[in-house]
């Protein structure tokens, strides 16, 4: 089977992870667990430890070469990082925990600010829980209301009633740009004009966009945009809230302590500009550090060029995978908007157990509901099994994948 | 494979095609219930008593091979046994699969010795757990019951 795609070798980038040069359970590793987390390339691993190495200091505090050249790292990682996905100026990339604390970031800071009792914010059933719980707990605070985006069979956002859905009263609307579960890509666009039209801002959480494509803020026109490191072969514990910056500069601290200060006096204190403001405490000065390296990776790379093999792959894989017996793939079937996620169930053998067989395969992927339980219950299931694709992922992978799943049916056959 | 871990696999899906006791009781003393919210996985359990025996018992729920296949080998062994057996096989169990316990004693485990080989699936034991979880809830239940049945005996 030919393994390059135009100008892309995916051998020679699998070669580049070592986690994945590893036998398990006897078998040479298929990783297809990317929807949860990537692997990361030799090129992150060894700007992580030069960085505890050579680097490694407090940052914006001291007055020593170290400290120096950790400050000068961590903050051209923010403007590499605000290069990345189109953003005005560095000020308005504020580094998070990850997509989650981004996101709470915003429910609690400028939601706690501006929400009230006759409010609504717009939400959409294919959500993963940490775009859905914080607006639950906000609601909770505020008294605002909480409404659905619906999906349709497919798994795509029926908007045939955006514009009821999306009113007077709507606040705020917080989208995924590509479903973590079905893996569908969502027609942000209509979404956000209607947003504008009605004076309600914008959240979109692009934690399984920002590994597979280019991204630019401005041209779409959101309001927030949040997002992972981790998942863009990254290390975990860093992500990015990007924010406008006239609506970050209004809204409140979400953390107290240092480094989001400018004078604390006895009964109360003044803020630091953006984009401290919003970091209190030592931040994860490796992590943002390693982003950096890792969206230069991916860059280097293109993503015309991922963009391309993950079409191919998935376009492989839906056919591949189409042929084998029992199988049952959920979303949607129009190849071009969806991502290289695919979840499925395989006749009537539970997911856990299609899961154990490919792992005893040397096949990882993903069981559970993965976080998105309204999308279970939107498809009358309790978990599917979930297969996701990256750029080291090859045609050969989908082939394990594929006898893998042969194996569990002649183990289940009746 | 070799020859055990393929008998085990064996006797793990017969149970799991051809579960025993999956039909609920008519009339229960008590009753237990267990999920594993990673995976969605649910076990009931019905006991009828006859003083502290086991008189009838009868697993419900759904869930992956190992869950149900757990609860119906379990079903098989309970039934008819004292609550203290039941008790100590049920704990037996649960030591063996979280790995809390040294050998365990093979006569008595017998067929459940089948799923040793699940340890290394620390999402799976659970899954074998929830029917055990369950006869405890029903266990309490159970000796609720009993404590107020004497209560009112001795009125």
């Amino acid at each position: 089977m030919l393994e390059n795609s135009g100008l892309f070798d995916s051998k020679a980038i699998k070669a580049q992870f070592p986690t994945l040069s590893q036998v398990v359970s006897g078998k040479s590793l298929v990783y297809l667990d990317n929807a949860a987390t990537s692997q990361k390339p030799l090129c992150v691993i060894e700007a992580l430890e030069n960085y505890y190495r050579n680097n490694n200091s407090n940052v914006h505090r001291g007055m020593h070469e170290l400290s120096r050249r950790a400050t000068e790292a961590y903050e051209s990682a923010r403007n590499r990082m605000a290069l990345f996905i189109g953003a005005e100026s560095s000020e308005e990339i504020i580094w998070t925990r990850g997509t989650t604390e981004g996101i709470n970031l915003v429910a609690n800071s400028w939601g706690t600010q501006n929400l009230s009792a006759n409010d609504e914010i717009l939400l959409t059933t294919m959500e993963h829980h940490s775009n859905i719980v914080p607006w639950q707990l906000l609601a909770e605070r505020t008294g605002a209301t909480i409404r659905y985006i619906e999906m349709d069979a497919e798994g795509h956002l029926d908007l045939t009633n955006l514009e009821e859905l999306c009113g007077k009263r709507t606040k705020i609307v917080a989208c995924t740009q590509v479903s973590n579960s079905l893996g569908t890509i969502n027609p942000l666009e209509p979404i956000i004009s209607q947003a504008r039209s009605v004076g309600a801002l914008v959240l979109v959480d692009g934690a399984q966009a920002v590994p597979h494509q280019a991204i630019d803020v401005g041209r779409m026109d959101c309001d927030f945009y949040v997002f992972s490191g981790h998942k863009m072969c990254g290390p975990t514990g860093i992500g990015v809230l990007w924010g406008r910056k006239e609506i970050l500069d209004k809204m409140p601290p979400y953390q107290g302590g240092g480094e989001m200060i400018k004078l604390v006096q006895r009964n109360r204190s003044t803020w630091a500009d953006l984009p401290h403001k919003f970091e209190a405490g030592t931040p994860n000065i490796a992590g943002a550090i390693v982003l950096a390296r890792a969206a230069d990776f991916l860059e280097e790379i293109g993503f015309d060029a991922v963009k391309e093999h993950e079409r191919n792959l998935l376009a492989y894989a839906l056919e591949q995978l189409g042929a084998v017996e029992g199988i049952k793939i959920f979303g949607p079937s129009d190849q071009t908007l969806r991502s290289s996620v695919i979840s499925f169930h395989l006749g009537d053998i539970h997911p856990l157990d299609v899961s154990t067989i490919l792992d005893a395969e040397g096949i990882a992927i993903r069981v559970g509901h993965h976080c998105a339980q309204l999308v279970m219950q939107h498809l009358g299931v309790t978990v599917t099994a979930r297969a996701s694709f990256y750029l080291y992922n090859t045609y050969g992978d989908v082939d394990r994948l594929v006898s893998g799943l042969h194996s569990a049916n002649n183990i289940f056959a009746p | 494979m070799n020859t055990l871990a393929s008998l085990h696999q064996q006797l793990i899906l017969d149970h799991y095609r051809n579960p025993r006791n999956k039909v609920s009781l008519e009339e229960c003393d008590s009753e237990g219930w267990a999920t594993n919210p990673m995976c969605g996985d649910e076990v009931t359990l019905q006991l009828s008593l006859d003083k502290d025996t086991i008189k009838g018992i009868s697993f419900g729920g759904k869930g992956c091979s190992i869950s149900q296949a757990a609860a119906s080998m379990l079903s098989v062994r309970l039934r008819g046994s004292s609550l203290e057996t039941a008790s100590l096989l049920t704990s037996q169990f649960t030591g063996m699969m979280n790995s809390s316990i040294g050998e365990p004693d093979a006569v008595f485990m017998g067929d459940l010795l089948a799923f040793e080989g699940v340890r290394k699936f620390p999402l799976k034991v659970r899954c074998a757990l929830l029917i055990c979880e369950a006869f405890q809830k029903a266990l309490e239940k159970a000796n609720e019951l009993g404590r107020r049945e004497a209560l009112m005996e001795d009125l």
